[in-house]
C-alpha cells in the first residue's frame, strides 16, 4: 500500500489514485434535462432578484430617458416607432446580453463553473436555465418601456401583446449571444467588454431610425440579432400590421437564439473541463 | 511544468484519507483530476471500479465534491443553494427538499437557511457549501479544505457529519488540508505532498513514529534572540525561525540541555515563552524535507 515512486515504475510520470476492494459501484442517476433546467432557472432568477434589481431599474431608466431625449428630434411616424421599439428591446440587450456575458465571464474566471461541472447535470440545462432566467428578468423593464414609449409618442397600445413573443425570442437570441461571449472570452475583462459593446451596438443601431444611418452601418444593423426584435415590435404599431413580416423577424430571432445557445452550450462544455 | 508527478495512492473504502501539504504542493491538481475537472496527461484514476480517465463524466455520479470556490452559490440563500445542488445531483424536487432540511438541521444551519451565502461570514459560507455537497448522497466525498475559516463548533459539525456518513453508508472521504492539527485528529491515513510528489503516506501515528525519538522545542523571544549568548547562537543552526518564534527538533538529552541553557542566565531575560512537546505531523513534514511555509496549525 501507499507510495510507489514513479522512477521505479516507468520513465514517464503516471498518477494513480484508486480506492480498492470490490467491483464497480453503482452510479447515481444523472440529473435529467428539464428538471435540472428548472432548478437552474429558479436559482438564477432568485439570484437576479437579489442582486440585479437595481440594474433593471438602470436599464429601464436608460431606455425611458433615451425616448424622452428623442422626442425632441423625432416627430411621430416610422421614426417614433423605431425609437420606442428600439428602446424596449434595449432593456433585453442590457440584461440578457450584457449582464449574462459578465456573469458567465466572472463564473468562468473565478472557478465557479467547477460547481456545475462536478454535478451530473447536462450542460444545456446550465446555459438555458441561466439564459432563460436573465431573459425573464427583462420582462417588467421591457413592458414598462414599451408602454411608456407608446404613450409618449401617441402610438397605439393595441398590439403590444406581441411582446409575449418578442421578449422570449429576442431574449433567447441576445442571452445566447451573451452566454457565448462570456464563456468564449479568454479573460473576464474581455467578456465584460464584449457584453458592453454588444449592448452599445444594440442601443445605437436599434434606437436610431435606420433611414438616417450611413449605408455601412445599416449592414451592421442587419447583422445584429436585436434588430429583428426591434423591427418586429415596430411593425406592430401599424393599424394593420404585416404579420407575415413580424413572423419572419421573430423567426430570425429564434434561429439566432438556437444557434447562439448551442454555441454557448459547447463553450460551457469546453470551459468546464480545462 | 508538472503539477503532480508519479503520484500513486490507493484509498480504501470507508477510509478518511488526507492529502497534506502546503499551497502549491499539487493537492488541488490531484483533486481536479479525481473529480473529472482535469484530465491527467498520463496515468489512471479509478474510483470504486470506474475508470475516470476514460469516463470523466462518471465522477459526478460517484463523488460529492466541495471545491474552494463558492461563486456559483454566493447569491443564493443557504436553503436554495442546498436544494438546487441536490436537484442537479439528480434528486426530484421533493427528495431534494427533504434532504436539504435534514442536512441543514444536522449542520445547525436551519436558523440561517433564508440568508444569502454572500451575507454570511467565511466560515458559515463554507459550512453552507459543505451542506450543498451532502445533499444527494454519494459514496465518495472529496473535500478541498472544508473547514477553512470555521469556528470550532462548525468544524465539529463537519467532522460529525463525515463520521456519520462513514458509519452509516461506508462513505469514503478524501480530504485536502494544510492544517496539521486537523490532519492528526480526523484522518485514518495521510499522504504528505511536496512539490507534486508524495513524500510519505501512512497513518498519522505511523508517520509520527518516524520522528518519535525527537522532542519539539519551541522558543518565543521577547524581541529578538540574544545571539550574544553562545548557547543560543549555537542553537540557531537547528532552528526553524519565523519572526520571534524558533522551532527545534532535538534528541531528548539535547532538548534538556537547550532548555537549561535558555532558562538560565542572560538568555532567560530575553525569553518570552517556551514549550516542549512530542512531535506533530508538522515535525514529520519538516523531517521529510518539506518546507513548512503554508502549513497551518489551528
Amino acid at each position: 500500500m501507499s507510495i510507489v515512486p514513479v522512477e521505479a515504475v516507468s520513465g514517464r510520470a503516471a498518477d494513480t489514485v484508486k480506492p480498492v476492494d470490490g467491483g464497480p459501484a453503482p452510479l447515481a442517476p444523472r440529473a435529467r434535462l428539464l428538471p435540472s433546467l428548472a432548478a437552474v432557472y429558479r436559482a438564477q432568477l432568485s439570484r437576479a432578484r437579489v442582486a440585479r434589481i437595481p440594474l433593471l431599474f438602470v436599464a429601464t431608466f436608460q431606455s425611458v430617458g433615451i425616448m424622452v431625449l428623442m422626442r425632441g428630434v423625432v416627430d411621430g411616424g416610422d421614426e417614433a416607432r423605431a425609437v420606442v421599439a428600439g428602446s424596449s428591446v434595449l432593456v433585453v440587450a442590457f440584461v440578457a446580453l450584457n449582464l449574462l456575458a459578465q456573469y458567465f465571464g466572472q463564473l468562468r474566471a473565478s472557478g465557479g463553473l467547477d460547481h456545475y461541472a462536478t454535478l451530473p447535470v447536462p450542460p444545456a440545462a446550465v446555459v438555458l436555465g441561466a439564459a432563460g432566467a436573465y431573459a425573464s428578468f427583462t420582462v417588467p423593464g421591457t413592458a414598462v418601456t414599451a408602454v411608456t414609449g407608446s404613450v409618449l409618442f401617441d402610438l397605439p397600445l393595441t398590439h403590444l401583446w406581441v411582446l409575449v413573443a418578442v421578449i422570449p425570442l429576442s431574449g433567447a437570441a441576445l442571452a445566447g449571444l451573451g452566454a457565448a461571449l462570456g464563456l468564449l472570452a479568454p479573460r473576464q475583462e474581455l467578456a465584460t467588454l464584449l457584453g458592453q459593446l454588444g449592448m452599445s451596438a444594440a442601443l445605437l443601431l436599434g434606437v436610431l431610425p435606420a433611414d438616417r444611418l450611413p449605408e455601412p452601418v445599416v449592414y451592421a444593423r442587419d447583422l445584429l440579432p436585436s434588430t429583428y426584435g426591434v423591427e418586429a415590435l415596430a411593425r406592430t404599431f401599424d393599424a394593420h400590421p404585416d404579420w407575415a413580416a413580424v413572423g419572419l423577424d421573430l423567426a430570425v430571432c429564434a434561429a439566432v437564439g438556437v444557434v447562439s445557445l448551442a454555441v454557448a452550450t459547447r463553450a460551457y462544455r469546453r470551459a468546464a473541463v480545462r | 511544468m508538472r503539477a503532480t508527478d508519479g503520484i500513486s495512492l490507493d484509498v480504501r473504502r470507508g477510509e478518511i484519507f488526507g492529502l497534506l501539504g502546503p499551497n502549491g504542493a499539487g493537492k488541488s491538481t490531484l483533486v481536479r483530476q479525481l473529480t473529472g475537472l482535469m484530465r491527467p496527461d498520463s496515468g489512471e484514476v479509478e474510483v470504486l471500479g470506474h475508470d475516470l480517465v476514460r469516463h470523466p463524466e462518471r465522477a459526478s455520479r460517484l463523488i460529492g465534491y466541495l471545491g474552494q470556490e463558492s461563486t456559483a452559490l454566493d447569491e443564493l440563500t443557504v436553503a436554495l443553494a442546498a436544494e438546487t445542488t441536490g436537484r442537479l445531483r439528480g434528486l426530484g424536487l421533493r427528495a431534494a427538499r427533504v434532504e436539504r432540511d435534514l442536512v441543514l438541521e444536522e449542520l445547525g444551519l436551519t436558523a440561517i437557511a433564508g440568508r444569502p451565502l454572500k451575507k454570511l461570514s467565511g466560515g458559515q459560507r463554507r459550512l453552507a457549501c459543505f451542506a450543498a455537497t451532502l445533499v444527494g448522497e454519494r459514496p465518495v466525498l472529496v473535500l478541498d479544505e472544508p473547514t477553512t475559516g470555521m469556528d470550532p463548533v462548525a468544524r465539529r459539525a463537519v467532522w460529525a457529519a463525515v463520521d456519520r456518513r462513514r458509519a452509516e453508508h461506508g462513505a469514503t472521504v478524501l480530504l485536502v488540508t494544510h492544517n496539521v492539527i486537523e490532519a492528526e485528529t480526523v484522518l485514518d491515513r495521510v499522504a504528505v505532498l511536496e512539490r507534486g510528489k508524495v513524500i510519505a503516506c501512512d497513518t498519522p501515528s505511523g508517520l509520527k513514529e518516524q520522528v518519535a525519538g525527537e522532542v519539539r522545542v519551541e522558543l518565543v523571544w521577547r524581541e529578538r534572540a540574544p545571539l550574544d549568548v553562545p548557547e543560543v547562537a549555537a542553537l540557531r543552526g537547528f532552528a526553524q525561525e519565523s519572526g520571534r518564534r524558533w522551532v527545534l527538533r532535538l534528541a531528548p538529552d539535547e532538548a534538556r540541555a537547550a532548555v537549561a541553557a535558555v532558562t538560565g542566565g542572560a538568555a532567560f531575560a530575553a525569553l518570552d515563552d517556551f514549550t516542549l512537546a512530542t512531535p506533530s505531523l508538522e515535525d514529520v513534514y519538516l523531517a521529510l524535507g518539506g518546507s513548512t511555509k503554508g502549513l497551518v496549525k489551528a
